[in-house]
């Protein structure tokens, strides 16, 4: 069964969102953070769920992706719905 | 009493050179940065040379989270906004937000971003298509991400007419100074350096091809076949003079003085060309005489029908032999409006130290170009105001003139 | 009355004022003006699935599309072969344009064009770019298939060039490309070369022809376009608190503009004067919107200013109405901002409910309809429009077109890159000299 693991969420995070001395650590605490907070606009965020949409297979609400979510959060509702689907 | 539109700060992205002292040094020492393409492997294609921009390091200029979703052109666009703001020692975050604008002209895009997302679409289907593809890839991009990135909220803009650009694009910026805008963020950065772009430059059947790069492009030139594209631009502060003045601005390297534009008739009705009307119009624009020009910054498209054309404009309005004609493009190829932008910022730079760039690799005149004092060695001379000239394809004409600061 | 400082510092010494004179268009529902207006007031949409290409792939399958035969509006065969859609559309809109204003004997070098277009020639090179890599199977693509047109769609200014050569304008031509503002912008930018003394006429508008795959893609991957794709004709739902995300279009609007002497003189007939034009940039977000409306509130204000005109002149409002969520309460606001109570008295309406959103044209389509609201002393209507969002709470003329009479019109656009747009059109004899 598919999952995914926060390893594979950063990747996918530093290739929507950029990464550089300007741009917030995703390791330690950061995964209880709003993206809003780690530097994720709505728009990276799109580029995140068109990824993981394409990764597994699945579909995600807008509400599911806001700014003010957390990666730690988004993590578990795709986890949610793979194991829904298994 | 009309507001005074001032050049205070310039970006270059040359391909000879990267801020306005490299490109300067180059430029005068005649160093081309006409190349064999890096970009791709351009073996396969009929035309393999280019003005590429080699040693641009994005990474060292663009914040992180820009870098997914901007092409190359726009990298160098951020960038070379960076620099004229600081050449102009303004600070965006010190200034009205609705007094600055932006008004860039573009005529490709991020084509070469484009590229790669089209590939996706058609390779692998649209769900592989970027978020950023919605507008990485469009003309109004640089205005748009400039604007953000500086915080700049006034009336902005982007114009497309394809060479003559970077000069429609200042003269709008004038428009603004003059409506009450005291800065204006203007000029273009342009380029399309993938094989989907080049594919399109080749198209028109206008490039040069052969296996010399010093050969390639030889505008006015009896050997003149083509012209040879390149990469890059220059980003130019425009701001009201009073304004400059009362925030101290680092320089004045000149005044907005004329501007005028048109385009050229069908071919098939047998009317002349816009370029002696355009001409003569930028300078009653500026209230200046031919006498009063010191140097002409050609279009020299290195098309021979063209060239003949300019040639016999610039000897129509100045007189044979009257007046210093140059292309330092002949260094970098042809950047669409980026190209006309640096010839903006270059003849600010020849203003300031009073020193005409040369036209490098013509040896051979032809016809009436023959009859013009056509700059091959940077040359000294006492120069109060410049003429630069843009035409692009469609017909599209446009004069500026820059005079020195009183 | 402004004060005299801020009318001098902000109007052009000149004095010179700017009317339109004549009117093209096609939009979804019909090629020319006629069929347009008919279509906006008819209290039928033009929204259906699309038919260009198999859409079946994609999450958003609905566009308003223009049923368009380029031979029989009168191009010819190797106009078709080289001229992108879009520039067919604006080609016959030119001709169309000009025939309404009567206008004869153009003198070329007081004559110039202005083209706005957001997206330029996507269909062709979308479709060109599938040949030349074999259906993306090449990065390094192969010249030999391409088109000896490729250049003209590569450079969109090729637009400006097409439609000047059409009337044999030779003064200043430009494509202008703000995005999905271009349409205002264009017209903002022909009225102001008029003012300033540059030319006489100018003919100006805008065109995009975006419904091809990379359009639909892109769209996509933003989720901004609307996925009802079991009921395309009800899609476009600005206000409405069902709405989900905005439909694709397509469309040209080309107008002759006029110095006013200059119409006058020749008697021409007049729909209205540009009397105010301005733009600012959110310089916020690429996409994205502030749900306070700020920038939107200011250029709505500057054009108020331009025009010399206090909110209460505001007769009607044509919106910009995409269908997101985040425009129309970005709208409402910016629109609040400025006419304050005025604004929940004055008719607010979508034309993108019928049409759909054709990117860089529809500025420009929607001055052809406040144009044609004043004309007629009706609205047209916001169609879909059944259940508004309460954080949308002003009037925006639901499903049905009203007799209003309408002397004045404020035309708003905002766009990808944050720009925000604001235009307001008057009967001439209705503003202060």
């Amino acid at each position: 069964m598919a999952r995914i693991t926060i390893d594979d969420l950063k990747e996918m995070l530093v290739k929507a969102g950029g990464e550089g001395a300007d741009v917030p650590s995703l390791d330690g605490d950061a995964v209880d953070k709003a993206f809003a907070d780690l530097g994720y606009d709505s728009l990276a965020l799109l580029e995140v769920v068109g990824k993981l949409e394409l990764t597994y297979d699945i579909t995600l609400e807008e509400e599911a992706t806001q700014p003010g979510g957390t990666p730690r959060e988004l993590l578990d509702l795709v986890n949610g719905m793979l194991n829904a689907a298994a | 009493m009309t507001a005074t539109a001032v050049v205070t700060g310039l970006g270059v992205a040359a391909p000879n050179g990267l801020g306005i002292e490299d490109y300067w040094r180059a430029t005068l020492d005649g160093e081309s940065g006409i190349r064999r393409i890096t970009r791709f492997d351009p073996a396969g294609y009929p035309c393999r040379f280019a003005g590429e921009i080699t040693g641009f390091d994005p990474a060292a200029h663009i914040p992180g989270r820009l870098m997914p979703q901007t092409d190359h052109m726009t990298r160098l666009a951020l960038a070379a906004t960076g620099w004229a703001l600081g050449d102009a020692g303004a600070d965006p975050a010190a200034m009205d937000e609705f007094g600055m604008s932006v008004v860039t002209a573009n005529a490709y895009g991020g084509f070469e971003f484009g590229h790669r997302e089209l590939e996706k679409l058609w390779s692998r289907g649209g769900k592989h298509v970027s978020a950023y593809q919605s507008f990485a890839w469009f003309y109004a991009v640089n205005t748009g991400q400039i604007s953000i990135r500086h915080g700049m909220r006034g009336p902005s803009g982007v114009l497309v007419s394809e060479q003559a650009g970077g000069l429609d694009a200042t003269g709008q910026a004038r428009r603004h100074i003059r409506k009450g805008m005291p800065l204006v963020v203007t000029g273009g950065v342009d380029g399309a350096l993938s094989p989907w772009g080049w594919v399109a430059y080749l198209s028109g059947g206008q490039l040069s091809s052969g296996d010399d790069p010093a050969r390639a492009y030889l505008p006015f030139d009896t050997a003149a076949a083509g012209w040879v594209p390149g990469e890059g631009g220059a980003i130019l502060i425009v701001e009201e003079a009073a304004a400059a003045r009362a925030r101290g601005a680092a320089q004045v390297y000149g005044e907005v003085a004329g501007y005028s534009s048109g385009i050229d008739p069908a071919p098939d009705t047998g009317r002349p060309p816009a370029l002696p009307r355009v001409i003569r119009q930028a300078l009653d624009d500026a209230g200046l005489r031919a006498a009063d020009i010191g140097v002409v910054f050609a279009d020299a498209v290195g098309l021979p029908a063209l060239d003949r054309a300019e040639a016999e404009a610039i000897t129509e309005v100045f007189g044979a032999g009257a007046v210093p004609v140059t292309a330092p493009k002949t260094m970098v190829g042809r950047l669409a409006s980026g190209g006309s932008a640096l010839d903006i910022a270059t003849a600010c730079l020849a203003l300031r130290d009073q020193v005409i760039p040369p036209t490098v690799h013509v040896t051979d005149p032809a016809g009436p170009a023959a009859d013009l004092d056509l700059v091959r060695a940077a040359r000294q001379a006492p120069l109060d105001s410049a003429l630069v000239l843009a035409r692009g394809t469609g017909g599209f004409t446009s004069a500026l003139v820059v005079r020195r600061a009183a | 009355m402004t004060d005299k400082a801020t009318a001098g510092r902000l109007r052009p010494a000149s004095g010179r004022r700017v009317v339109i004179t004549g009117i093209g268009v096609l939009a979804p529902g019909g090629v020319g003006t006629k069929a347009f207006w008919d279509t906006l007031t008819s209290g039928r949409t033009a929204t259906r699935t699309i038919t260009f290409f198999d859409a079946s792939p994609f999450r958003s399958r609905i566009a308003g599309e223009v049923d368009f035969d380029p031979a029989a509006e009168g191009l010819g065969q190797q106009q078709i072969r080289r001229l992108d859609r879009a520039a067919q559309f604006a080609v016959v809109a030119t001709r169309e344009a000009v025939a309404d204003s009567g206008l004869e004997n153009v003198d070329p070098y007081r004559t110039g064009v202005t083209v706005g277009s957001a997206v330029g020639a996507t269909m062709s090179l979308d479709r060109e770019y599938a040949v030349v890599s074999d259906g993306g199977q090449s990065w390094l693509v192969d010249h030999n298939y391409g088109s000896r047109h490729l250049y003209d769609w590569f450079v969109p200014s090729s637009f400006a060039a097409e439609v000047a050569r059409e009337v044999g304008a030779e003064g200043p031509a430009v494509v202008v490309s703000a995005g999905c503002t271009s349409g205002l912008d264009s017209v903002g930018h022909a009225a102001e070369l008029i003012r300033d003394g540059s030319v006489d006429v100018m003919i100006t508008g805008a065109t995009d022809a975006p419904i091809s795959p990379i359009t639909v893609a892109c769209f996509d991957a933003i989720k901004a376009t609307s996925p009802r794709n079991d009921d395309p004709e009800h899609a476009s739902r600005p206000f409405d608190r069902t709405r989900n995300g905005f439909v694709l279009g397509e469309g040209c609007a080309m107008f002759v503009l006029e110095e006013l002497s200059h119409a006058r003189a020749r008697g021409a007939h007049v729909y209205a004067e540009i009397a105010g034009f301005a733009s600012r940039c959110n310089a916020y977000h690429m996409t994205g919107l502030r749900p306070d409306g700020r920038e939107m509130a200011e250029a709505i204000r500057a054009a108020m200013d331009e025009a010399r005109m206090a909110g209460e002149a505001i007769d009607y409002i044509n919106a910009h109405g995409s269908g997101t969520k985040q425009n129309d309460r970005h709208e409402t606001a910016a629109v609040k901002r400025v006419l304050g109570d005025h604004a929940y008295r004055t008719p607010m309406s979508s034309i993108k409910s019928v049409i759909g959103h054709s990117l860089g044209a529809v500025g420009s389509i929607e001055i052809a309809a406040s144009a044609l609201a004043m004309e007629h002393g009706v609205v047209p209507p916001t169609a879909n429009l059944h259940e508004p969002d309460p954080e949308c709470d002003l009037d925006y003329v639901p499903l049905v077109a009203r007799e209003h009479r309408t002397d004045a019109v404020l035309t708003v656009g905002s766009g990808f890159g944050g720009f925000q747009s604001a235009m307001v059109l008057a009967r001439p004899e209705r503003r202060p000299a």
